[in-house]
């Protein structure tokens, strides 16, 4: 009984074992398992098509793979957790097979090491200011990761004061540690954000979308009026305007950018410079 | 007699330095090992079989900016904030240069130039630590350039 079901689970994974690269920009389920290009050899399903010309023999010619979020390794395969499209980035220098990951879609932030997080300081307590991040637990920011700060040269940080900062640790078996500097101690921009402006929360996809290199929605903001923007990972944006009415405007659009297309964002824009 | 039969020396005691240095190599080659024996016996070890760990080639990272190339998150736009705008320009040129090749440094001042400053700079540091009577040698170049400081004069012996 015991085999019969292992023959069936093998033979289900190996049915569903389909090459990486022929499932780019796709939307996979969790639960796939995923081929690496140099598996692909007469694992395929039906094993038909060409076989692909292997300059360098030897299957340790591949450098290293790196799976990123949505997916895990399992064995030699890929094995996806998230459900989304998969997405590659080849390698810049060379080095390793490039990236794998699954663009995903949620609202729910969980801490990772070296993301910029906007927070909000909850409590005092002793040398550490606990701020929530929108994970499961509030972070620990020590009052000495402040660039200048020292024991007698506390940082002016009062309860309700919006954070911009890095964790240095973020898993899941220990509360997550942020810090305002770099690893150089600079602060780069990390640390109070400023008086006024409004923070509002959206789709970690949103937020992902913005910060794209040739991210089409900041340079028609830009161009609107005067303001700041500060975003953080954890689905959080902050924004500054001149007026209230300007601040407003601003989170509406950002908010909505989510769900339309591009040319309802272009009449929207269009309107405004109207306006 | 003491000198008749050798008095058993216990191993401690063989074992110091003193004793040691006039015993043959070979002699202290097995009394290293024997140490090494029951040092490494002392030693705990798993009773395991040798799990040989599979060199993978897959490293997991969980986080996005390794993935998709992001841009810094503070942003300011039409001079609303200066200091944010400059941070902008730093920060996202330092993800360019980390992808693109550095370019050579261009120089503010020439090499040339600054060989020239420095031989007037010599001297006009050196004058500012000599001693009073000293400062009088420095101004004696008609070119302008400021000589290096000349030979003391020493006391001379009148010769009768």
């Amino acid at each position: 009984m015991a085999e019969a079901a292992a023959v069936v689970a093998e033979s289900l994974a190996g049915y569903r074992a389909r090459a990486a690269r022929a499932v780019l920009e796709q939307v996979v389920l969790p639960g796939e398992e995923l081929l690496l290009p140099e598996q692909e050899d007469g694992e395929g399903p039906g094993g038909a098509g060409e076989r692909p010309l292997r300059l360098n023999a030897g299957a340790r010619s591949r450098g290293r793979v790196v799976c990123g979020p949505g997916l895990r390794r399992c064995g030699d395969r890929l094995l996806v957790t998230k459900c989304g499209r998969l997405r590659h980035k080849e390698p810049g220098s060379g080095s390793g097979g490039g990236v794998y990951w699954v663009d995903s879609q949620q609202k729910r932030y969980v801490p990772v090491k070296g993301d910029h997080v906007i927070g909000i300081v909850t409590a005092k307590s002793g040398d550490i200011f606990k701020v929530d991040v929108g994970g499961s637990e509030p972070a620990s920011l020590s009052y000495l990761a402040f660039e200048g700060a020292t024991k007698r040269n506390r940082p002016n940080v009062q309860v309700g004061d919006l954070i911009y900062g890095q964790f240095v640790v973020a898993n899941k078996d220990m509360e997550p540690e942020m810090v305002c500097i770099d690893s150089c101690g600079r602060a780069c921009g990390m640390g109070v954000i400023g008086q006024d402006g409004l923070l509002f929360k959206v789709t970690l996809g949103l937020i992902r979308r913005l910060l794209a290199p040739d991210c089409e929605i900041l340079q028609e903001v830009g161009k609107l009026y005067p303001l700041e923007i500060v975003f953080g990972m954890n689905g959080r944006i902050w924004v500054k305007a001149k007026t209230i009415q300007q601040t407003l405007i601003l989170a509406n659009i950002l908010e909505a950018c989510e769900h339309m297309t591009a040319d309802q964002r272009k009449q929207i824009f269009s309107r405004l410079a109207e306006s | 007699m003491a000198a008749e039969r050798k008095t058993k020396l216990s191993k401690n005691l063989l074992r110091m330095k003193f004793m040691q240095r006039g015993l043959d190599s070979e002699t202290k080659k097995q009394l290293e090992e024997e140490e090494k024996k029951i040092i490494s016996e002392e030693h705990w070890y798993l009773d395991l079989p040798e799990l040989k760990e599979k060199e993978s080639f897959i490293i997991e990272e969980q986080s996005f900016s390794l993935c998709e190339d992001l841009l810094y998150g503070r942003m300011s736009f039409r001079g609303f904030n200066p200091e944010v705008e400059k941070l902008m320009l730093q920060m996202n040129a330092k993800n360019k240069a980390e992808e693109v090749e550095e370019e050579t440094v261009e120089l503010d001042v020439s090499d040339e130039e600054m060989a020239r400053r420095y031989e007037t700079l010599v001297g006009t540091i050196g004058k500012k630590f000599a001693k009073k009577r000293d400062r009088a040698n420095y101004e004696e170049d008609e070119n302008g350039d400021i000589k290096p400081i000349k030979t003391r004069k020493m006391f001379l012996k009148p010769q009768d």
